[in-house]
């Protein structure tokens, strides 16, 4: 059984204990602890289902790279699946469950797919899947939907808050181990700004486990020393519990720092995302110890050597009082004689190579370990426990030579550095033979925008893994990074580590060499995702030659833990299976980020009240207190109508349309887009921006233009105000104003950068009301201050003054038919207006109006609006608006596009008004029916429904739409096709319905 | 993410501050020209792999454009120029055929 | 008649660092050739202060005059005199070509105060060095905070000014407040302010 030692772990605090649960068991560990060192000292070796087979999974490794031990964490709004208990804090009130079984974990009736394994190989889904097609859809897909998937999905709402946080720096160091120090106290001593990052909550990485002495010192001493040195340095940065996540172009880092997930009660964010600008980066983020290929190597009680070492030092743990060793080099005897000195049994040390003659091992003999060398396992006994190793020679093809009782065994197959966050960005790897793993080749690192290499890989993830040259690495590497900055290193003593030497490993990449179809068909790469040897073999026949396809067919190295263990190992037996080698068939793509991070953490701040900007008028407040129904415009919220009492959208709709009509309305347009555009050239440059002319505006009018885009296509509209002789103010629709302001900016400044014209965007610097109605004049006449009379303003006139003591512009303008005036006053003044014109204007039966009433209005009158009549394939001929078009300007945007072909063919489709016969309302969007179907089967169509309302005013639903020919085909009557399958008749009428003469806006 | 410098009010921005604005240089051409002048105007851009010259917009920053000569097969920015011109200037050509020697694109080189 | 107000009502929070409403505030947009002396005159003139040098902003008391880009300024003053100022622009430019328009009532400005918490705030939301050795008293920066366009500058060695459109005047303040609830200080800027 695994089991907390009486003395040691260098990371516990046996003075405060930590309360949690697992799968509702109440269990107890130590300040210090992991998740995964809580439970193997509560023998909890059984921590999960594996995905496909469901087969018992035990905690493989101690950190990141951990693929079994994945639970749910947390509960209700806390909880979160998939998080791995090797990197999880232990903390009183934890509560854990583990994943992938049903009804328990102990009793699984998943676990029938371990008996049907042989039925279910690599490609299994793609292959049985196939036939008969329609059972994909009714059978197939929601049987696996069912089963699929690893971890539930939270239900509820997170109830944490996360962030992001900006930093730049010249160097950035990722990883915390002795390397990473020494890089950091190298760049540091230099001047530079640094930033260091480590993933866990300690300092120091291996070396204080593995017994490493520096400058004769415990590691731990210089650790410790180390840390308080760079503290104590005013341009360094550690952060602990910070991972870096992804390395990215132009220097771009993202770190994740989990904030207070090991102290959940406390405040502030929970994780924090670091976006880094380094102009530099070190990565010292270590290596990975492999996992051997051997039969039954996923069963609990299997782990690496270096994480029963790590339980063993750090947290004084034992996996098992019986341990066997297996291994292909000298550095996993540490794991037994740490074993052996902390009063625990090492049966058998079973070494693959031929002999074991180095320090380690003569170490390991003179405890009295039984050595065996050029043996292998040859199976694992036991069930949801290791019992036992058979033996075997690794040169054979697996019989059995004896069979050895243990409860644990630790593995390793050689280590292979952490290249990840050196791939990310485009670093190369260049194959070492002697070590058997890929490493960072320097003459390939990424390049940043300067051209120049930004990426700097240090100590074990760069290939030096004997302690003495990853510290002497980490100091060379800060150094590099702070002369390739231009800073000049410090010289002086640089620490020096020592650690007992190791003859090179020897490559096994299956156990026993030979071992036959049953064995490799127990033998796992990939622990997460069930991928046995055989699964990568029959890849490998079936002809996915590439190691990218070759993963996905087996799904090798796919789940959370991205094959951080399996992905040598699975490489090196497709190499042989084609018979190349290692270096040929080549890895996969690393892709950021590292360990999966928290949604939250990349979403930042942004959810909630703050998931998007919603921009507010000076009159927001008054609407939401009135009963406005709100639509989104853009990033506006603008009413859609203002309900009273028990009335539908409708009704109040209709009654604001029928209001406006016969007395008073009163639209909040503060979010139209108000562009002022000055200079000598701003004339010659509207004529360039609109259809129609605008350099002819007399000063104090206003005129209606058209702007199209090179294309020819509409892109807005709006009433163009001539202010004086070099000055207009061009209001765009809510939606353009940004847009249109920056496209005006685009043309001055790329093309007539010659024109002497300034714009300045004053969308937000008035508030603005219409007032409409046959009472609006009343109504201004009342608040004071203007002459607004017939003579004094006519139809398209502006003029300034004061609007009930406040500065005002007031445009006689109209989109509705109706006699109607914009007021447009400063924003800080709007609401005040807005507030003064409702009570004065009760007396005139004023009502506010919303963007239901308003576009109902405009339809009545056949005005077009931008996004409705238009969808940017829309030119102003299919609108019937030739009268916007100038004949006279010699250029305009779009004018060259509109005289291509397709532009001027008769057969485009164009405006017309629509009345159905019934008076229903047309759906919204619906296309024009014709005879016949085209090639596809499909209805043919002879127009569609670009705008469709009920009319109040008229009775009856009306309709805009473009239709083949027609403006030709008055009175002729055409069906529309309804969403419930049957169809409306709708007679073709002029798009104008109402007020013809346009005698009600001329009074 | 990348970074590139403004030339107008120097900042190094990163991608998150700026606008693309597509291929840079384009001549215009309006009324009275050709289908194929027009058509190439419109819709033929360049695609290379390697040297590029593009525009950009400091959107969320000084609000202006500018021209920039990049790689776009290993992002390196060769240099940023003004807008208010019709091709690169000498000195960007010249640090691009610093870093790339032998470099075309359209009828430069 | 009635008085001007500010987009939020002089909003307050209090976290790591104090964010307040201030405004309103009295500015005007000022576009021409930046290069003619004759044109600086004139800005110095009706701004009352120096001319700013590229990404600068010279502040003395409530006036102020800062860059915003190669042919626009950015004039502050009291709210009540930036009909004044703008009068003054057009009267004195005359013929020269330039843009003076007020935009007081387009923006919403927020003090933001804490020294290096405040440093952090906005290092949360902009992306930006804010790093002492980078800004400092004098800069402006126009730059995003999350989603929308703001500029910042120094008001003091402690705070900083942050004018964005009045429209996002709330979402603007909810930022920044969220950045500054309590818990999160970072402790990155922790040598000094």
């Amino acid at each position: 059984m695994s089991t907390r030692l009486q003395t040691g772990g260098r990371l516990i605090d046996r003075a405060h204990r930590e309360s949690f649960t697992f799968n509702g068991r109440q269990m107890a560990g130590f300040a210090g602890d992991t998740l995964a060192s809580a439970l193997l000292a509560n023998d909890q070796m059984l921590v999960g289902r594996s995905f496909k087979y469901h087969r018992p999974r035990g905690v493989v490794a101690s950190g990141a790279e951990e693929p079994n031990a994945l639970v749910g964490l947390g509960s209700g709004a806390r909880f979160e699946p998939n998080q791995r208990a090797t990197t999880t804090e232990l903390f009183s009130g934890l509560t854990a469950t583990s994943q992938n079984h049903w009804p328990s974990l102990d009793l699984d009736v998943g676990i029938v797919n371990d008996s049907l394994a042989r039925f279910l190989p690599a490609g299994f889904y793609y292959k049985m899947f196939m036939n008969p097609r329609p059972f994909w859809k009714y059978v197939y897909e929601p049987f696996i939907r069912q089963s699929a998937g690893l971890g539930r999905a939270p239900k509820v709402r997170d109830a944490d808050r996360y962030e992001h946080f900006h930093a730049f720096v010249d160097i950035l160091v990722i990883g915390g181990g002795i390397a990473g120090l020494q890089a950091a106290l190298a760049a540091g001593r230099a001047g530079a700004q640094v930033l260091v990052m480590e993933q866990t909550a300690h300092w120091g990485g291996r070396a204080p486990v593995d017994g490493v002495r520096i400058d004769g010192r415990p590691a731990a001493d210089w650790v410790a020393d180390t840390l308080a040195a760079l503290d104590g340095m005013e341009n360094v940065t550690l952060r602990r519990r910070t991972m870096g996540a992804g390395v990215y172009d132009h220097g771009y880092v993202l770190g994740y720092e989990r904030v207070t997930d090991h102290t959940p009660c406390t405040e502030g964010p929970r994780h924090r995302l670091w976006r880094v600008r380094a102009r530099q980066v070190v990565t010292a983020t270590g290596a990975i110890e492999r996992p051997l290929s051997f039969a039954g190597n996923d069963l609990p009680g299997v782990m690496l050597a270096s994480a029963v070492r790590d339980y063993a030092v750090n947290w004084a743990v034992s996996p098992g009082d019986r341990t066997v060793l297996v291994t292909n080099n000298d550095d996993a005897y540490r794991t037994a004689i740490c074993l052996k000195e902390a009063g625990l049994e090492v049966p058998v040390i079973i070494d693959a190579r031929a002999e074991a003659a180095g320090e380690l091992p003569q170490a390991a003999r003179g405890l009295g370990i039984r050595v065996e060398t050029g043996k292998g396992i040859a199976r694992v006994k036991g069930g949801k426990r290791v019992t036992g190793v058979t033996l075997c020679a690794q040169a054979g093809e697996g019989a059995v030579l004896e069979e050895v009782a243990c409860d644990a065994i630790a593995m390793s197959g050689g280590w292979s550095p952490v290249v990840h966050l050196w791939s990310h960005c485009g670093g190369k790897l260049t194959w070492d033979a002697e070590q058997a793993h890929f490493r960072p080749d320097a003459e390939h690192a990424p390049t940043s925008h300067d051209g120049r290499p930004f990426v700097i890989a240090a100590g074990a993830a760069n290939g030096a893994l004997h302690a003495a040259a990853t510290l002497s690495d980490g100091d060379a590497s800060g150094k590099a990074a702070v002369k390739a900055l231009g800073f000049k290193a410090k010289g002086g003593a640089v620490a020096r580590a020592e650690a007992a030497g190791e003859k090179p490993p020897a490559p096994v990449w299956m156990m026993p060499q030979g071992a036959d179809i049953k064995l490799r068909a127990k033998t796992w790469l990939d622990f997460q995702n069930d991928v046995k040897v055989s699964d990568v073999q029959l890849a490998a026949r079936e002809g996915y030659e590439s190691v990218e396809h070759a993963k996905r067919y087996t799904t090798l190295g796919m789940a959370t833990d991205q094959g951080k263990l399996s992905n040598i190992n699975g490489l090196a037996v497709l190499a042989q299976s084609l018979g190349e080698e290692i270096p040929q068939v080549g890895t996969t793509t690393f892709r950021p980020p590292y360990t999966p991070i928290s949604m939250g953490a990349i979403a930042g701040e942004a959810r909630g009240p703050v998931f998007q900007p919603l921009r507010r008028t000076p009159m927001q407040d008054w609407h939401e207190q009135n009963g406005a129904d709100f639509e989104p415009v853009g990033q506006w919220r603008r009413p859609y109508c203002y309900r009273r009492g028990g009335e539908s959208r409708a009704d109040a709709v209709n009654r604001e349309v029928r209001n406006t009509r016969q007395n008073l309305g009163l639209l909040d347009a503060s979010t139209l887009g108000k562009l002022l555009v000055k200079g000598p050239d701003a004339g010659r440059f509207l004529d360039m921006l609109y259809t129609n002319m605008m350099s002819s505006l007399k000063p104090g009018r206003c005129r209606y233009g058209l702007m199209c885009n090179e294309n020819g296509f509409l892109m807005d509209d709006g009433v163009v105000a001539r202010i004086d002789d070099q000055t207009f103010l061009c209001h765009t629709t809510t939606g353009g104003a940004e847009h249109i302001h920056a496209h005006m900016e685009e043309w001055l400044q790329t093309e007539w950068w010659d024109m002497k014209v300034h714009v300045a965007n004053l969308t937000e610097q008035f508030a603005q009301i219409g007032i409409v109605g046959p009472n609006a004049r009343k109504l201004l006449e009342k608040l004071g201050g203007m002459d607004v009379s017939k003579e004094a303003m006519a139809f398209m006139d502006w003029a300034d003054g004061r609007i009930a003591g406040i500065p005002a512009r007031v445009f006689r303008i109209s989109f509705s038919g109706e006699l109607s005036f914009e007021v447009a006053v400063p924003a800080s003044r709007g609401r005040a207006l807005w507030d003064a014109c409702v009570e004065a204007g009760q007396e005139f039966g004023l009502m506010p109006y919303g963007t239901e009433a308003l576009h109902v209005m405009r339809a009545e009158k056949g005005f077009i609006m931008i996004g409705d009549e238009t969808d940017g394939t829309v030119i102003p001929q299919d609108l019937g608006l030739h009268w916007a078009i100038s004949k006279k300007k010699a250029d305009y945007l779009g004018k060259r596009a509109q005289a291509r072909s397709h532009m001027t063919d008769p057969d485009r489709w164009q405006l017309v008004g629509l009345e159905t016969l019934d008076g229903s309302v047309i759906p919204d969007g619906a296309h024009a029916l014709a005879e016949g179907h085209n090639a596809n089967g499909q209805r043919k169509t002879q127009g569609r429904v670009t705008s469709t309302y009920y009319s109040p005013t008229l009775g009856r639903g009306i309709a805009m739409a473009l239709v083949h020919h027609g403006p030709d085909r008055m009175g002729e009557v055409i069906r529309f096709a309804r969403l419930d399958g049957g169809d409306v008749e709708a007679r073709i009428v002029d798009p104008v319905f109402y007020d013809k003469d346009g005698e009600k806006q001329n009074v | 993410m990348l970074i590139v410098e403004c030339p107008n009010c120097g900042v190094m921005a990163e991608e998150t501050e700026l606008v693309p604005g597509g291929e840079a240089h384009l001549k215009r051409f309006g009324p009275e020209s050709s289908d194929a002048d027009f058509e190439s105007y419109l819709f033929q851009r360049e695609n290379p792999r390697g040297v590029h010259f593009e525009r950009w917009r400091h959107a969320h920053g000084c609000g202006k454009w500018f021209h920039a000569a990049r790689c776009t097969q290993t992002l390196e920015v060769f240099g940023t120029y003004s807008a208010q011109t019709t091709e690169p200037p000498q000195d960007i050509r010249e640090r691009v055929t610093a870093k790339r020697p032998g470099w075309t694109w359209r009828t430069l080189s | 008649m009635s008085e001007p107000t500010n987009a939020l009502g002089g909003v307050r929070y209090d976290g790591i660092a104090m964010i307040e409403e201030a405004g309103p505030r009295g500015m005007v947009t000022l576009r021409g050739d930046l290069d003619a002396p004759a044109f600086q005159k004139v800005a110095i003139g009706v701004a009352g202060v120096a001319f700013p040098a590229r990404r600068a902003i010279v502040l003395d008391g409530d006036r102020g005059l800062a860059w915003m880009s190669p042919d626009e300024l950015l004039l502050m003053m009291p709210y009540e005199a930036a009909g004044d100022a703008v009068a003054a622009l057009g009267e004195r430019l005359g013929d020269a070509h330039h843009l003076a328009v007020d935009v007081s009532d387009a923006r919403a400005v927020f003090r933001v105060s804490g020294g290096a918490a405040a440093r952090e705030v906005l290092a949360k939301l902009c992306p930006v060095d804010l790093s002492p050795a980078a800004f400092e008293p004098g800069q402006i920066r126009r730059t995003r905070a999350a989603q929308v366009p703001v500029a910042f500058w120094m008001a003091d060695d402690d705070s900083f000014d942050l004018v964005c459109f009045r429209s996002v005047a709330r979402y603007v303040f909810d930022l920044l407040s969220t950045a500054a609830a309590p818990g999160g200080t970072v402790g990155y800027f922790r040598h000094g302010a």
